[in-house]
Formats: structure tokens, sequence, C-alpha cells
């Protein structure tokens, strides 16, 4: 991969990877620790040709974003957790819709107001449904600066190709982290660009929905002449509002089974220092993600200096979970350890998808940051 | 020759589930009449709706439609329009949907002068849910809410949106179709965030309990609440109280369009101006 170093913030690195992923349009509030993103998709989208808009709540940064993305462009939002407790309503129309966006959510302490200045991982699992009803969200997170601009380059093109709202999962420590990070290069980006689906034939046949029970709908974009409805409510083949029972049924399992059938092409997973595992007696398997596994591997150098042989498991898709990846190294691995910066979210999801209730934990929910050193004695200290 | 409407419906969506004698159909019908007049092509508009008996205005309109979530419809065709300036869009909202849940979203819509068309269809109640009170229902009014009588002072839909800044501000009522097409029309003309408040009955809801049970009894009472502007002015301070002006209540061609503006910024992150100053607005604080 042609890649370029570039010196910024993991805040700003998500604004110039929207734009530079073809990003026209983005609608937003004010939110610790996230606003830089508006701050400099401001000064990017009009000098692109797009629009950028601040509008008066988060609610109406949402809806102007996914009105922009129902006319056709892709389209931003970002915020952090309270904003997407508010912005949960037109996250599920935009799911019941099939409308594609991404939102960034530079997490800080919770619940509610919390600890706006401070770094948190607590909205894993508001991010996995964060509006009521049945569908799956599709969650990234970044790991380091460089995925600050990878995972919504990523994003948007999963948005496209999966017609929903894809969430990109930052935190305070990366968003306001300022380093040298290697990014591919322009015309990489170009290059992956997967637009949406169209439909090209005569637009009396059309049927935005009327697609097969694992894929997603085909979304034209609007003034071109297909003239269709969009909806929250339970819709037909057409787009139109609808109680018909087996056309709702066939809905709903087709916003699951479009997600669960293909997570084959969502699935994107570090393993760090794992080659040498081979299930011997001793081994540590650490599951960490977001700015927490920077912590995890700076561990790992130390306790294998020690003599533990000690390995990082990362998922950087985290809804729907890697699960025959997670289960691989948990069948294999006797000590594992899960590291978070909120109490069990994530390790209830390996807890689930391993079977396994001997898990250890290292939770930390106060605003800061986990050290390799915390890790280090915790490992020494379980295992 | 009768005005054709079949080219601007979703015939196979027909009837309705308006009830037998509402106005929204009748202000479906004028907008429609307003739009063919303005001469705009049917791909070029998006009618953008909210959550009530209004809600499904979008559905059985032939264009680029909308049905949003409850009070985001400014909120949302501003994303539209601005990521596509050219096009035009129109709100489809009801009192509850745009005063109440939605009541932010009209304010800064209204503030911006974005080049959107809110339509209010006010029929003093929420409907679709069975008669809660709405931010119109007159005080004294029986809803399911507030049996004991609704207490709950009335919002001037229209003096906030003047309030608000909105550039071109409206209000008609049912009773006059021929007039809420002109009206329309030149706010649809208007560039610029238009506002129209148009009356309209819920017997079904409103009426039932306080002594309109037929569209006849309750549109005589929205006559008989209403009164062109010219007419208005000439009341007395105590008359006025209990009236409401409508026609074309503010039409201020000066005030530039939101989408226009942004060209501004535009052309500053481009290089192609000098930063946007004070020095540019007549209005200063």
């Amino acid at each position: 991969m042609a890649t370029r170093e570039i010196i910024s913030t993991g805040n700003d690195l998500n604004a110039i990877a929207a734009v530079d992923a073809g990003c026209q349009f983005f609608g937003g509030y004010p939110i610790t620790p996230s606003s830089e993103v508006m701050h400099t998709i401001s000064d990017l989208l009009p000098k692109s040709g797009g629009a950028a808009i601040q509008m008066e709540d988060e609610i109406a940064g949402i809806a102007a974003t996914v009105g922009a993305a129902m006319s056709g462009v892709r389209a931003l939002t970002a915020t952090s957790g309270p904003g997407v407790s508010l912005k949960a309503e037109n996250l599920g129309l935009a799911q019941m819709a099939e409308v594609p966006m991404v939102l960034v959510n530079v997490m800080r302490g919770g619940p509610s107001t919390g600890l706006p200045t401070r770094v948190s991982q607590g909205d894993v699992r508001q991010a996995r449904n964060p509006s009521h009803g049945d569908y799956r969200s599709i969650t990234l997170c970044a790991g380091n600066l460089a995925e600050c601009y990878t995972e919504v380059v990523r994003a948007f093109n999963l948005a496209d190709r999966f017609m929903q709202p894809v969430i990109v999962l930052t935190d305070e420590t990366l968003g306001h982290m300022h380093g040298k990070a290697m990014i591919p290069t322009l015309e990489e980006v170009k290059a992956g660009i997967v637009p949406r689906k169209t439909f090209d034939g005569a637009p009396e046949d059309y049927r935005p929905y009327g697609v097969a029970g694992d894929e997603a709908a085909v979304l034209n974009p609007m003034f071109k002449g297909y003239r269709y409805h969009f909806t929250g409510l339970h819709h037909d083949a057409k787009g139109f509002p609808t109680e018909e029972i087996t056309t709702c049924k066939n809905l709903i399992q087709r916003l699951e089974d479009k997600v669960m059938m293909h997570t084959d092409e969502l699935e994107l997973n570090e393993e760090f220092m794992l080659d040498d595992f081979d299930g011997s007696d001793g081994e540590v398997l650490i599951v960490a993600y977001g700015s927490v596994s920077l912590a995890a591997k700076e561990a790992i150098r130390h306790l294998r200096k020690d003599g533990i042989k000690a390995g990082l498991f990362r998922p950087i898709t985290l809804w729907p979970s890697p699960a025959d990846r997670i289960r691989h190294f948990t069948d294999m691995t006797k000590n594992v350890l899960c590291v978070e910066l909120n109490i069990r979210q994530y390790t209830e999801e390996v807890e689930r998808v391993s079977g396994r209730l001997d898990l250890e934990g290292l939770y930390k929910v106060n605003g800061r940051a986990i050290s390799p050193y915390e890790i280090v004695e915790k490992v020494k200290e379980v295992f | 020759m009768a005005f054709n409407y079949d080219k601007y419906l979703r015939l196979e969506k027909m009837p309705t589930l308006w009830c037998w004698g509402c106005g929204d159909g009748v202000i479906l019908k004028a907008v429609i009449r307003a739009i063919d007049k303005c001469g705009w092509k049917q791909d070029d508009v998006c009618v953008v709706s909210g959550i009530g008996c209004s809600g499904r205005f979008s559905s059985y309109v032939d264009f680029n439609t909308i049905h949003t979530t409850h009070g985001r419809t400014v909120a949302w065709a501003t994303g539209v329009k601005l990521a596509n300036p050219d096009k035009h869009v129109i709100c489809v909202a009801g009192d509850g949907d745009a005063l109440a849940i939605g009541g932010n979203h009209t304010i800064h819509g209204c503030r911006r002068n974005i080049d959107i068309n809110m339509i209010v269809i006010n029929n003093f109640i929420y409907g679709l849910t069975n008669s809660q009170t709405s931010p119109t229902t007159p005080q004294g009014m029986w809803t399911v809410s507030q049996k004991a009588g609704n207490i709950d002072p009335t919002f001037d839909a229209c003096k906030l949106a003047i309030a608000s800044g909105a550039s071109f501000v409206a209000r008609e009522t049912m009773l006059d179709p021929k007039k809420l097409e002109r009206t329309l029309v030149k706010g649809f003309e208007h560039r610029g965030f238009s506002f129209f408040d148009v009356m309209s009955n819920c017997h079904i809801n409103l009426g039932r309990k306080n002594k309109m049970q037929s569209a006849m009894e309750n549109l005589d009472w929205i006559d008989s609440i209403t009164t062109p502007l010219s007419k208005y002015e000439k009341l007395t301070p105590e008359e006025q109280l209990n009236m409401f002006p409508t026609g074309v209540l503010k039409h201020d061609t000066e005030v530039r369009e939101y989408c226009d503006m942004y060209e501004d910024i535009k052309a500053v992150q481009q290089g192609k101006r000098k930063v946007i100053t004070q020095d540019d607005f007549e209005k200063k604080i």
C-alpha cells in the first residue's frame, strides 16, 4: 500500500479522511471531545465544493446528515456519547430506511454528561444498539492515529456497501493525540472507493427495497428521475408504509441478514504477537481495542522481556464481533485478560462467544488512561 | 378545463388515511396546484414530512419524498437543500410536529433563512394520536390529556416565524383553497425561508368534544377567528386578541438566503474572496 506521512490529531484525521473518501456533507453540533472534527471539516468541505453546517442541536445535526445522505451524497456527523444518545432516534431511521452515513463518536466518560474532557470506552455497548428495534449496528474502532484516518475511509465504503449507518469509535486520547501517522495516499483512497449500487432500468420497474433476503437496499440518488419514498415505518419494496405481515417480517429479517450473512466483508482484527501461540501453559491472551491497545502492546513487550508469553487480540470491527476468531484464541489459551476503559462492556461479548466465564478483566472508569505498567502488574497478579 | 391532479399523485396510495371531511386533502391539492403553477419539475422537488396525520402527506404525492421522525422535518430538509441548493424543498408538518417537538428546528430554519418552504397544517390538536393538547390548542378547550380544560397558553405560529427571521410568512385557511394556492405560489417563488400557517379542521379529534362535531362547524369556527390582514389592522387591540390575520404577513426580499451566503464561505475557502467580516452585513448586532 502506498502511504504518506502526516502529522496531525485523531480528530483532524477523521475529518481529512472523510473528505478524501468523497464526503460532501457534514452536519454537527459542538461537543467535547469531538468538536475539532467539525472545526476542521468546516474548512475542508467548502474548499472541495461540499458543505458543513453547525446545526441547532445534536438531533438536527444527524437529521441534516441523513437528509443529505438520502439525496445521494456521502455524509458525516461527529459527536460524543451524550450526542449519540440524542442522535439515536435518527440513527434508527437511517437503519430502517437503509441510508448510508458515517457517525464518529469520540468517546468520553459517561453516563450522562460524565467526564467531558476525559477518556473512556463507555459507549461500546451503546454503539451496538443506539436506537430501539432490531437491526445490526456496524461499529469500527480506531486503535491508533493512522486508523483515525483509515477506519473513517473504511466506514464510508462499508456504509455504501451495506446501506446503513456505520459508527466509528475513537476516544478522547486518540482524538486529541498529536503525532505522526502513515496513511494511504489520496490516490490509494480514491481507487478504493466503492460507491453505492444504483438502479438504471426504467423508473416504473424500480424497487429500492425489493432485493434478495440478504441484500441491502438499492437507493438511487434523488432528483434523477427515480422518485421514491423514505420512511421509518415498516415499508414495502417501493418504500411505502405497510403492515402486511409477511412484508414486515421479511424486512426486519433482511436488516439482520444483510449484515450477519456477510460478516466476512466487515471483519478486521489485529493479532499482535500471537503467531507463536500454541496452547502451551503460561500463555497470556490480552483482548483490548481502541487506544487501550497501545498500552497493551507496550505491556506485552515488557511481559515478553520478563519471560511471559503474552499477545494481543484486537478487534477493529467491534460490532458485529469477530466471534470465530475470538473463539479460536480463547479455546487455545487458558489465561485471558480483557482490558477496557469501562466495566466489562466487551468482556461480556467475549464471554458470550467463547462460552467461558473465567476471563480476567482490568477495567478503569475514572477518566484516566490505562498504563502499560498497570497491565503488566495485573497479568503478574492474576496468572 | 379542470386541473388534472393524477400526474402528481401516487394514485395507488388512494384513498388517504385522512378522515372523511379532513382539510388535509384540500391543502394537498392546493400545494400540487401551486407547484404546477411554479412550473417545477417533479424530479426537482423534495417533500419532507414529519409524524402525525400530516406526516402521510409525503407518501401521497409523486415527488422525491421523505417521511421523517417526529418534528425533524426542517433539520432534514436543511441537509437536502444545502447538499442540493438548486432543488426545491417543501416541508409539511403538523402543529405539534412543527411547534412542540420540532420547535427548535422551526426556529433555526427561520433564522437561517434557508430556501425551504414550510407548510404547517394547523388543526389545533394532535389528531393521529387522538386529541391531545397541541401548542395551538386554544385555552379552555377540551383535550384528552386535559379533560378539565386546556390551561396551556396558545402559540401564534406566524409570530414565532417572523420573530425567528423567516423572510416570507403567511397564514391561510383551507376555507379558501384558491387564495391558499396563490399565497403558496408567492412563498414558493420567494428565495428564503417561507413559512405557512395553514389552518385546517379536525372535527373528529378537536371538534367532537368542543361543540364542532361536523367539518362545517369546525370550519365556521376557523372562519370566526381569522380575518384578512388589512381588516385585522383596523381592529382594536381587544378585538385583535381573539383574531388571527390571514394573507402574507411578511415578505422581505432583501435578506440573503442561506445557501447563497454559503457560496461566500466556499469562495473564501477556495481563495476566491477575502474572509467574511461584519462589514458584509448591514445589521451589525
